[in-house]
This record gives C-alpha cells, structure tokens and sequence, in this order.
C-alpha cells in the first residue's frame, strides 16, 4: 500500500510540475477546417496547408506565442470554440452580424468576393455581369440590380453552396425560389457533384473557385457572374474569438495591421490566391 | 437550457421526418425482399448460389455505411458516362435514390442473416408433422415454416428496423434534409449544438418508440400459444360442494 501511495505522489508532483511548465509558455490553439482550398487545406502529405495557416504561422511569430493549429469541421467549429475546444478559428470565416452574436473577430486579413463556377458548355456560361464588381453594403441597388439579370438564367437550375456560409445566405436571400439550392458540408463535396453533373453551379468565394479551377478535372469550367462583396456577405474573412477575450484579440488586431502594412498579407494572397485580397480599410 | 428555444427547434425539425420514415421504410421494404432472396440462396445447397451471398453479406455487414454511402455517391458519379450509356445515371444522379439504394443494400445484408436463422430455428418435427398431413412445398413453406420464422425472426428483425431509422441519419452528408440534417443546418445559424441535438434525439426516440410498440403488437398477433388462456369464471356451485 506505501508503494502505490508513493508512486502515486510522484506521478501527483510531476503532473504538477508539467502543468506549471505548460503555463509559462503561452500557446494559442487555432482551429481551420482543413477542406477550403487554397485558405486552408490537408496536403499530399495529411498535413495542413494554405494561406490562413502560413499566415497563423506568422501572427504567431508577432504575437511571440506558440501556435498548435488543428482541423476541425465547419459546422461546428463556432460551438466547439465557445465549449473551449480552441481559442480561436481562421478557416476562411467571413465577419458577419449574425456571428458577431455569438463570437468576437479580430481583423478583417482578407476581402475577396463571390461567384458562380459553371460547364464552359452550359449555357450558364453566358450569365451577363461577368468581371463586374459591387459592393452590397454601399451599392446595394445596383448589386441587386445585377443579381436581378442573371437570376432568370438560373430557373429550374440547381445550385450548391456550402453550408451555413456567407453563400448560403446569399443563395437563401436572392434565389430561393428560382433555383433549387442544395447545401453541402464542404466546398469539395459540392465541387464533386458539379463535376459528376448533379448540380448545374457552385456559388462560392472567388479565391475557393480559382484553387478550383486550377485542378486538371476543372479544365472545361469556367467562373462567371458579378463579383459581390459587403452586405450581407460580410465586411471580409477575420480571426474568431470568444467573447470577453479583449487581450488575445488586441494582440491578434495588432498582428494583423503589421501584417497588412509590411505586405506579408499581400505576398501571401498573390501565393495562395494568384490575386490580392488585402482588406481596405 | 432554453425551452423556448427548443420548441421551435422541434417545430423546424418535425419537418425532417416524412424523409426520415421515408428513406427508412423504402430501404427496409426493399431490403427485405433482397434479404428473402439471399436468404433462400444461402439456404439453397448450392455453391453457385451459396458462395455470392456469403460474399455479398461479408462484403456490406464488414464496411461501415458511411463508407458505402459514400463510395455510392461520390463513387459512381466520376462514371457517369457509363452509367448514362446504362441509363442508371438519372437513378444516380439524385442524392435520394443514392441513399436508399445504399441503405437497401446494407439493411438487405443483416435481414438475411435474421431470416436465414428464423428458417433454420423451425423445428423439424413441426415440419415432418406437416408432411404427415400432406402438406408440401409452397403450401408447407407458407402455411407452416414461414409463419414460424417469423416468429422468431421478429425479435431480431424489430432491432433492424430501429437501425435502420437510425442509419438515416447518415443520408444527411449526400445533401439530404432529413432530421438530422435540419438539425446539423439549424446549428450553423444559431450555434447551439446540446440543444438541437437533445431535441432531434429526442425526435427518433419517439419514432422509434411508436415502432417498437408495432413491433411487440405484431409479435404479441403472431404468438397467440404464448398468451394466458382466458379466464374461465370458476363455476358457483362448485363451491357449495
């Protein structure tokens, strides 16, 4: 019995001593999704990649704490960071009004609009407002007068976004009702089905659609439509945080600033992104 | 707990179950006459049939659905054009066919096994009784081995349809807005994950509850030797004897 009690307080005391050790160096835990190409992805070799986690990397550096970057999937990656899984999510995750009820964002690091990925073939292809731009938020007439023209093309058509996104919202608000709209947990699912024909568009964000494009399985699709931003798609993709974590997200805005100001953030969009998605401020 | 909250996450998910009960009975009823067949392969005595049921029954009781769903889905949809020289790609090209064709082939693997030990449990005497009456054949198979597997199939034959009800919930990942996923969609827009999945538990508790009252109703239709003989009034005056 005095062995076990004794080898029971050792085991104790270096518990202990390791959970003090642990508390001197400050790690930041950060969850991405790990399937939204080229944001963030699972490599050849089951590691993750992609732009949010070079630049968690970088943040890391300036905030001058330890970073453990870990998957986690979309649809419950707002619940998992209130029940404390992680302190923080970068996985392409857009600032909205609705998220800001439950959580906190430092940033905006990025702002890229939105579009539609369609066959060459279909006759989709053809939708007008191709390499136009507006901003929902301070264009909004005229936004939604260029929705408006193309959403007759999309009747009887079936449409896939990914779920409980800024997309799908989008698809909810302005064609419900014209097209069937079919959700999906990730981009690649929905990705997967427009290849093997079951739906006839992707509506999704620009950057997701040229990762996409750039596969050889995607060489006769074609991205088309307006590109929108603002509004209801959210004031760009940024850090989310708990609520109440005022220091971490000071700490994160700081980051990001430098980040933006010495064109870390730039050089990295034109690696992931081929173009840049620095926010203006 | 919010319970305000949680009733109209009821309200929202009671609209999942027509596809729930839909998808779980179009597998089950498919899925059986497909058990009844591999069943009378396995049974048959002959390798050629025996061996492609074996076969057919390890190969889907040894995967997970998730797994086969998938392969079906995503799967078959990179041979579309074979499938379109075929003519099955409008049955594959729709995520509902999709998942009762994987949920059919998967219930139909372990129904065949509960049918094949119900065939096999019927006593041979009840069957050499049978003979001894006449009967043979299909009139021996129907009036007195099938009635009896049944029986004591039921028990084990219930718990797969439960299964099943449950297995439905996995329809939910081919874009299917079954309870589960309206569940999964009503947690990314409001974040509270405990108390939509409490009340869409809550949802395949009570289906599976209703069932399994069927299910013990049928079984309690089909064991009349089992119930207690009625009550037979002691006669008054033997009492005065």
């Amino acid at each position: 019995m005095k062995f076990v009690k004794t080898v029971g307080l050792a085991l104790l005391g270096s518990a202990l001593a390791m959970g003090g050790a642990a508390a001197q160096e400050k790690t930041v835990k950060i969850a991405t999704e790990g399937a939204y190409a080229p944001w963030n992805f699972t490599g050849a070799g089951g590691k993750l990649e992609g732009f949010e986690i070079d630049l968690a990397n970088d943040l890391c550096g300036r905030m001058k704490v330890k970073c453990e970057i870990v998957a986690q999937d979309w649809d419950g990656i707002i619940p998992a960071l209130t029940s404390k899984k992680y302190d923080a999510i970068m996985a392409g995750m857009s600032i909205t009004d609705e998220r800001k009820k439950t959580i906190d964002f430092a940033g905006p690091y990025a702002n890229s609009p939105n579009g539609l990925l369609v066959a060459k073939s279909s006759d989709l292809a053809k939708i007008p407002g191709t390499g136009q731009a507006f901003n929902l938020g301070s264009q909004q007439a005229a936004a939604e007068k260029a929705i408006e023209a193309y959403k007759p093309m999309l009747k009887g058509k079936t449409v896939g976004v990914q779920t409980s996104t800024i997309h799908s919202n989008f698809a909810d608000k302005y064609l419900k009702g014209t097209a069937e709209i079919r959700e999906y947990k990730t981009t690649e699912a929905h990705d997967l089905d427009l290849a093997a024909g079951r739906i006839d568009a992707v509506l999704a964000d620009s950057t997701n659609i040229i990762g996409t494009l750039e596969k050889p399985e995607f060489k006769d699709y074609v991205m088309v439509g307006p590109s929108i931003t603002g509004g209801l798609l959210g004031a760009g993709v940024g850090v989310g945080l708990r609520k109440g974590e005022t220091e971490l997200k000071k700490s994160f805005d700081d980051a990001i600033q430098a980040a933006i100001k010495d064109g870390t953030i730039k050089k990295l969009s034109e690696k992931w992104f081929k173009i840049d998605t620095t926010p203006r401020s | 707990m919010d319970f305000a909250f949680m009733r109209d996450a009821f309200l929202t998910l009671i609209g999942g179950v027509p596809l729930t009960l839909n998808l779980a009975f179009m597998a089950v009823g498919l899925g059986a006459i497909l058990a009844m067949l591999l069943a009378l392969m396995r049974m048959s005595g002959l390798k050629v049939l025996d061996w492609p049921a074996q076969a057919y029954v390890f190969v889907f009781r040894g995967t997970p659905l998730l797994v086969q769903i998938f392969l079906i889905y995503y799967g078959l949809g990179q041979f579309r054009p074979t499938l379109q020289e075929w003519g099955l790609w409008v049955f594959f090209r729709e995520p509902y066919w999709c998942a009762v064709f994987a949920l059919t082939l998967n219930t139909a693997a372990y129904a065949s096994e509960i049918i094949r030990g119900g065939l096999q449990s019927v006593p041979y005497n009840q069957v050499e009784a049978a003979r001894a009456c006449g009967m043979s054949g299909i009139l021996l198979f129907r009036r007195v081995i099938f009635p009896i597997a049944v029986r004591q199939a039921l028990p084990a034959y219930g718990s797969e349809i439960i299964l099943m009800v449950k297995a439905t919930s996995l329809a939910s990942i081919i874009t299917m807005m079954e309870v589960t996923g309206l569940a999964a969609k009503l947690i990314s827009q409001t974040f509270r994950a405990v108390e939509v999945f409490i009340v869409a538990g809550l949802i395949y508790l009570i289906l599976n509850f209703i069932i399994t009252r069927i299910i013990m109703a049928i079984e309690w239709w089909l064991s009349p030797h089992l119930r207690r003989p009625p009550a037979v009034e002691p006669r008054l005056e033997a009492a005065h004897v």
